[in-house]
Parts: structure tokens; C-alpha cells; sequence
């Protein structure tokens, strides 16, 4: 079937120059860089199947969003208040200051504060030190608060690992002059 | 040529128009319809709140009640919309607030609401009647204790499948005792408990009380005090339907029996079978029943299905089995919208006795079927073929099979058959979503057949690039297009530009479209919006020939958008790309 696409064409190239490659390719690179991240599973994205080729169903990885369903259906048969998106999951959010976004992370994931440090530092792009006993923030700009089951507000740091991560609600990133007057 | 009626005699005939769609037409018909029309339309829908901003809307309608606006893209649903992404309702509400001072209701989909957002809704709108949020997150009870405290007029508070941070119990305390014109409540998305002596009081201070749907953590025992002080009541959703022994149960048929104006059963978590035929005097009222938490046998639900003679609208899970399904297509002669949810989604081989044929009994036996959201496990050509004869009438079509590219399984082949008698008996088929193993033909039959079709939702299909140009050549009534994992590229994209500009929005992720492309496409159409969602780090360096994550176009009258994530980039715009400055 000729659909004409050349007259309806908007084409990368430059006018003149030779057609793209024919129907039955895709129409990018042939090898396209998808950078794998932990993000998601990649998702199978050869262009090359025809319609006889797929006998065999997909490999068995969980594929982001499918099937269509509601995160709060797929806890339907395991019990009742479950952290609907994430099973067993422990997210909480991390809010920092003059940040137009939130962010969410899960706690369970790390097993030190050294560990949830380095990566609220790499997510917000600042640097955020560990408080001391003997140093205080260390002269950084940012100080690290959460919110804990009472509702108050604490200093990311001062109770052992485990306690806090059953404790703490939420995050939020202080710029460190306000966390000054918090008397440290 | 000077104006035939008085401008009054005009908004009377424009009141009698109610639907938005004609509303939009009749202000295209001339400058002084126009004008005349934007002075009397006091309900406003917004699809895409980002295809406008709060002051062209404030700018052009002058006396709004009713508002309606979507924020995200539907495929926020399943998690393919990176949190922060936007839609935040915050400036709609400054806006609303500054010049609607009788707005009356707000209707949101898909949008984020914050704890502020409420307040300035509680304190700005005194004339609020009705809030429903669908699909909503960003907000917790400290924003619904706001609005309970003060919208003094609320008849309708609904929180439909909204994602709400529970930080107290009270916030239903926070209604006036001298609140008593509630209407409607639906609070069951939330998983907290709530004060029920709070709801007990809260019901029985409200004769208007129409909608009552509770969350699961109100237990069955005391499902029958609330029916008792709400027989009025038109819809109703339980909490857990479980208790220890069977005590509970006479009181709670009884309770159920007074209930003679109560058409819609929903709720039904954690379902203990022998208290089911407690709903059994109320059964024939019945037009909608939502059974999808009952996790319970084929059998008992087919027989409390029985009793429902006058069923429209049924949504279960696929525990009901093809034999159930047989019960539904003899016993809900009614049936015009059938739903079955899958209860075990991740488990590839579970042994459930749902299947193809399920569908096509129903489809046999009631003629009124026109909406369908089917979730299985194998399906076959002949089957979409009989569906599609026995019920032409179809209007909305979703087939999700749960593995991806499944073909037919009695031959083997894909589905293209299948789907196309859908599209071609289904004249008035307006939504469409597609699974299984699917090629470019199945694209060629939509292309052709489907005119009809609003909203297409493709998954893990197609060949090349020509599916989608029959897709966006063919549907000349295609308004929104949501398409992932599938091999779809710049190339089909490029060539049907100016068809974007037609629909309200398309959506594409782990496809072929390059970075370049939607460079491209961005500069070449103004008015359409080309975001890039691309969590990937360096982007920057990525070079321009790369299939981006996630592209989400919309047509727009606002341009760029100021509140961007840095994962989101509107792309074309200026002579190079603007990147969210922040």
C-alpha cells in the first residue's frame, strides 16, 4: 500500500538526501542505547518479530504497569492495610527545602544512614552531612529532619538505624541555617 | 450582518445545552455567539488541565459553578507516571478563588491536591456543594478536616480511589453538629480507620444521605446501626464483610430489608459466604453491584447474582468463572456494563476457570451489553468474532489478557481478526483497548472501520511504524491515544503532526521515538506540547537519535508549562529545547 508518506513527510535529513530506511525496520538507530537503571525492568523492545515468530509467551520479569490494574486491587488477597504500592515497602517522603518537587524513597532499602545520606544527597544534589556529637552538621548547608510517629520533628541521626526507620513518617531537608536554631 | 436575536433570547436557547461539547461548537459559530456563550456557560470541563491555565479560564467565563478539570494521563494509573510529574491543582484554586466566589462544585481527576489546596477550597467557596476527587493524591486528613469544618453547604464529599496520607481518625469529628445536609460520602479508598461513633453521628444527622460508602475497616457488626438510621439510602458500600460467628446476621438482613430505595451494593471486603444472603430482600433493586474485593467461590456469587434481575452494571472477579458468567448472561437480562478483574495478576498459569467463553455467554444473553472491561487469561479469534456479531451495540471495549503478545490460542495466530470484527461490527465503539498478539493489520482494520473511536489504548503490539499511521490517518475521531511497548517511531509520528493537534492528547513510553523527533515535532507545532519524561541521568549527552522513555504530547493554548520536574522537558520550543530551569 502506498500511503506517500515522502509528501506528508517531516524528515530529520537534510531536503535531498536519500530516504530513510524502508516499512519493515524501525525508524531509529538500529541499536538503540537504552541505559539500564534499577528504575524498571527493560521491557523487550526488539523490533524484529513478525507474526509467525511469537509462539512462546514472555519471559516471567514483572513488567512495569502491566497488567492494567489499580494499585490498590493487587492487595486484595493479601489482607488489609498494606503500603498499597509497594508491598512490603517501608516509602516515606522526603521533602527539600526550596524544592519545587517531593520525592519518595523506601527506607527498607539501606541499611546504614550513611547509605540514606549518600542517596538524598545524590537525589537532591546537595550535600548533607551526617550530624556528630562533635562536629555538628559539619559546616554543610543542608541538615537532615524527619517526622517521627508522634508527630514531631527530629534530627536525622540520633537514634539507632533500626528504631528510626520504624519511626520515621517523612523527610524534609532543612537549609542548614534554619537547622542552626534548632540548638545543635 | 447584525444579530438576529437579542442576547437574551439567545442564553435561553444556550441553557438548554448542557453537554460541553455543544457548548464549544456554538461558541464557534460566530464572534457574538461566542461572547454571548462565554457570559451564560457556568459549568466548564477541562480535559487536560495543562491545554489551558487557571487565568484563561477566568478570563473567558465569568460566572462558573461547576468546574471540571483531569491533570494526569490516564497511564498514571499503573505507576508510568514518574511522581512529581504535575498536575497540581494549587493554582487553579488560587485563581478560582480570586473570581469564582460561587462556585459550587469541583470535580477533579487525576490530579495532586495538597493539605492547602483544601483549606483554600474550605475557606474560599462558602456556596461548595460538591467535591469529588478521583483518583487523587497529594492530600491528607488534616485537608478533609478543613473542608468538614468549613463548607457549611457540602452535600457531596467523594473520594474516589484517592491515594489520602491518614494521619487521624477525626477528621469526620471536624462536620458541625449543626452540619446536616449531607448527601453523599465516599470515603473507601481509605485504609485507616475511622471514628465510627463520629460517622454514626455524622449518619444519623443527615436524612438527605443518599451515597454512603465506607472503608474496610468498618466492621460488619455495625453495618446494621448505620442502615438503620440511613434507609433511605440509594447506594451503600460495607465495610469488611467478615465477623466471627454468625450473630450479626439477623439484624443485619433486616436492616438491609428496610432499605427499599437502595439500587447500588458495593464494598464487600474479605467476604465471609454465609453473610451474603443478608443482601438477598434488596437483591431485585439492584442496578449495580460491585463484588470485586469478594474473594469468594464461583457459587456463592452467582447466587447472589441470581436474585439481581434488574443488574445494569456488575463488576466482579474473575473468581465467578465461566459458569457464573452463564448465571449473569440468564438472570441480568439488564446487563448493560460488565466488568472482571483479575485476582491473581502476577501468577502466569493460575488455575482459574475464567475464560473466553465467560465473555461470550454474557455477550449471548445480554442484549444490552454495551461496555466490557475483561481481564483473562487465553482468547481466540472465533470468540471476539461471535462477541462482536451477538452484540453490534458495543460502545467500549477493553480486553486485557494478562501475558502480553498471547495469540490465539486455539490456532495460534494473532488477534488481528479478532479485533477487527470488534471495530468492524462495533459501529458505535467509542473506546478501545487491545491485547494479545497483535500485528500491523489489526492497525489497518481500526484505521479503516473504527470512526467512531475516541480513546485507543494500545500495549505490546504492532510492527513497524505503519500501525500507528493507520491509527492516526484512519480514526477521525481519535481524541486520546495511549501506547506502550510497542516498535512505533518518528516516522509515522512525523508525517500525521498536524492529526496531534486534533486530539486532546498521546501518549507513548518504551516505544522508538527519538529524542530528535521530538525536537522536532515540538518546533514544527506550536501549539501542541512535546514533553519528554525521561528519568535517565545525562541526558544531555544522550545523543539525539535515542528512543526517549516516555513522550507525552497535548494540544495547548498555554505554551510552555512552569512547573516542570527536571525529568520533564518540553521539547522545540525557543530555538533550542528549553529545559526546565531550576
Amino acid at each position: 500500500m502506498d500511503l506517500n508518506f515522502k509528501a506528508t513527510e517531516l524528515s530529520l535529513a537534510l531536503p535531498g538526501t536519500e530516504d530513510l530506511p524502508d516499512n519493515n525496520t524501525t525508524t531509529t538507530s538500529p541499536n538503540p542505547i537504552i541505559k539500564t537503571t534499577n528504575k524498571r525492568p527493560s521491557p523487550d523492545m526488539t523490533p524484529t518479530e513478525t507474526d509467525e515468530s511469537r509462539a512462546a509467551p514472555q519471559p516471567k520479569a514483572q513488567v512495569v504497569g502491566w497488567p492494567p490494574v489499580r494499585s490498590y486491587r493487587k492487595n486484595v488477597l493479601h489482607g488489609k492495610k498494606a503500603e498499597a504500592e509497594t508491598g512490603s515497602g517501608m516509602f516515606v517522603k522526603v521533602s527539600m527545602d526550596g524544592a519545587p518537587y517531593l520525592r519518595k524513597i523506601d527506607l527498607k532499602v539501606y541499611k546504614s544512614y550513611g547509605e540514606l545520606m549518600k542517596s538524598l544527597e545524590g537525589m537532591f544534589a546537595c550535600i548533607i552531612g551526617l550530624y556528630s556529637e562533635n562536629e555538628g552538621y559539619n559546616g554543610s548547608k543542608h541538615a537532615a529532619t524527619y517526622e517521627d510517629k508522634d508527630g514531631d520533628w527530629m534530627l536525622v541521626g540520633d537514634v539507632p538505624w533500626d528504631m528510626f526507620v520504624t519511626s520515621c513518617k517523612r523527610l524534609r531537608i532543612m537549609k542548614g541555617c534554619e537547622a542552626r536554631g534548632l540548638n545543635l | 450582518m447584525t444579530q438576529s436575536f437579542p442576547e437574551e433570547v439567545l442564553e435561553h436557547v444556550f441553557s438548554f445545552l448542557t453537554s460541553h461539547t455543544d457548548r464549544n461548537a456554538v461558541s464557534l459559530v460566530s464572534k457574538s455567539w461566542y461572547d454571548t456563550e462565554r457570559w451564560c456557560r457556568d459549568h466548564v470541563f477541562i480535559g487536560n488541565c495543562y491545554a489551558v491555565n487557571p487565568r484563561v479560564l477566568t478570563r473567558r467565563f465569568k460566572e462558573v459553578k461547576a468546574v471540571e478539570l483531569k491533570g494526569k494521563p490516564h497511564f498514571a494509573d499503573f505507576n508510568l507516571v514518574p511522581e512529581g510529574w504535575g498536575g497540581c491543582v494549587d493554582p487553579w484554586i488560587v485563581e478560582m478563588g480570586r473570581v469564582y466566589s460561587g462556585l459550587e462544585e469541583i470535580r477533579l481527576k487525576r490530579m495532586e491536591v495538597t493539605d492547602e489546596g483544601l483549606e483554600m477550597v474550605a475557606k474560599g467557596f462558602g456556596k461548595l456543594k460538591v467535591l469529588v476527587l478521583a483518583s487523587c493524591d497529594g492530600f491528607s486528613t488534616d485537608g478533609l478536616a478543613a473542608v468538614a469544618a468549613n463548607c457549611r453547604n457540602l452535600r457531596v464529599l467523594d473520594l474516589r480511589e484517592c491515594e489520602v496520607e491518614e494521619l487521624s481518625c477525626h477528621w469526620l469529628s471536624h462536620f458541625p453538629d449543626s452540619f446536616t445536609l449531607l448527601e453523599s460520602l465516599n470515603i473507601a479508598c481509605l485504609s485507616s480507620e475511622v471514628s465510627f461513633s463520629a460517622l454514626e453521628r455524622l449518619v444519623s444527622r443527615s436524612p438527605n444521605l443518599k451515597t454512603l460508602k465506607l472503608n474496610r475497616t468498618v466492621p460488619l457488626e455495625k453495618l446494621s446501626t448505620l442502615l438503620q438510621r440511613a434507609p433511605q439510602l440509594v447506594e451503600f458500600g460495607t465495610g469488611a464483610y467478615s465477623a466471627e460467628g454468625l450473630d450479626a446476621y439477623s439484624s443485619l438482613a433486616e436492616a438491609f430489608s428496610g432499605c427499599k430505595k437502595l439500587k447500588s451494593l458495593s464494598g464487600f471486603w474479605d467476604v465471609i459466604p454465609a453473610y451474603l444472603p443478608a443482601v438477598y430482600s434488596v437483591c431485585s433493586q439492584l442496578t449495580s453491584l460491585n463484588l470485586s474485593y469478594a474473594t469468594t467461590q464461583s457459587p456463592d456469587l452467582s447466587k447472589i447474582i441470581s436474585h439481581c434481575h434488574n443488574l445494569q452494571r456488575l463488576v466482579v472477579l474473575d473468581y465467578i468463572e465461566d459458569t457464573g458468567l452463564e448465571t449473569v448472561a440468564t438472570s441480568c437480562k439488564d446487563l448493560k456494563e460488565l466488568v472482571v478483574f483479575p485476582s491473581d495478576p502476577y501468577v502466569a498459569d493460575a488455575n482459574v476457570p475464567l475464560t473466553e467463553q465467560g465473555l461470550v455467554s454474557v455477550s449471548q444473553g445480554c442484549t444490552k451489553l454495551h461496555s466490557v472491561l475483561y481481564f483473562c487469561r487465553q482468547m481466540s479469534n472465533s470468540a471476539l468474532v461471535s462477541i462482536s456479531k451477538n452484540r453490534p451495540n458495543i460502545t467500549c471495549f477493553r480486553l486485557c489478557i494478562l501475558e502480553p503478545r498471547s495469540p490465539d490460542y486455539l490456532t495460534l495466530e494473532p488477534l488481528d481478526t479478532g479485533f477487527g470484527s470488534i471495530v468492524e461490527n462495533c459501529k458505535q465503539l467509542t473506546r478501545l483497548s487491545m491485547s494479545g498478539l497483535l500485528t500491523d493489520r489489526v492497525f489497518e482494520y481500526i484505521g479503516k472501520h473504527a470512526k467512531k473511536l475516541d480513546m485507543l489504548s494500545i500495549a505490546f503490539a504492532g510492527d513497524t511504524d505503519l500501525g500507528l499511521h493507520y491509527i492516526l490517518s484512519g480514526c477521525d475521531s481519535l481524541r486520546k491515544l495511549e501506547i506502550r511497548d510497542c516498535p512505533f517511531g518518528d516516522k509515522a509520528l512525523l508525517a500525521n503532526a498536524s492529526k496531534l493537534e486534533t486530539m486532546r492528547s498521546l501518549w507513548m513510553s518504551s516505544c522508538f521515538v527519538s529524542f530528535g523527533a521530538c525536537k522536532l515535532l515540538g518546533q514544527k507545532m506550536p501549539r501542541l506540547n512535546v514533553e519528554v519524561i525521561d528519568e535517565r541521568e545525562n541526558l544531555n549527552s544522550i545523543p539525539e537519535n535515542v528512543p526517549v522513555e516516555k513522550v507525552y504530547i497535548y494540544r495547548t493554548v498555554c505554551g510552555q508549562r512552569f512547573d516542570m520536574p527536571d525529568f520533564v522537558r518540553i521539547m522545540g520550543k525557543d530555538k533550542a529545547d528549553v529545559y526546565n530551569l531550576s
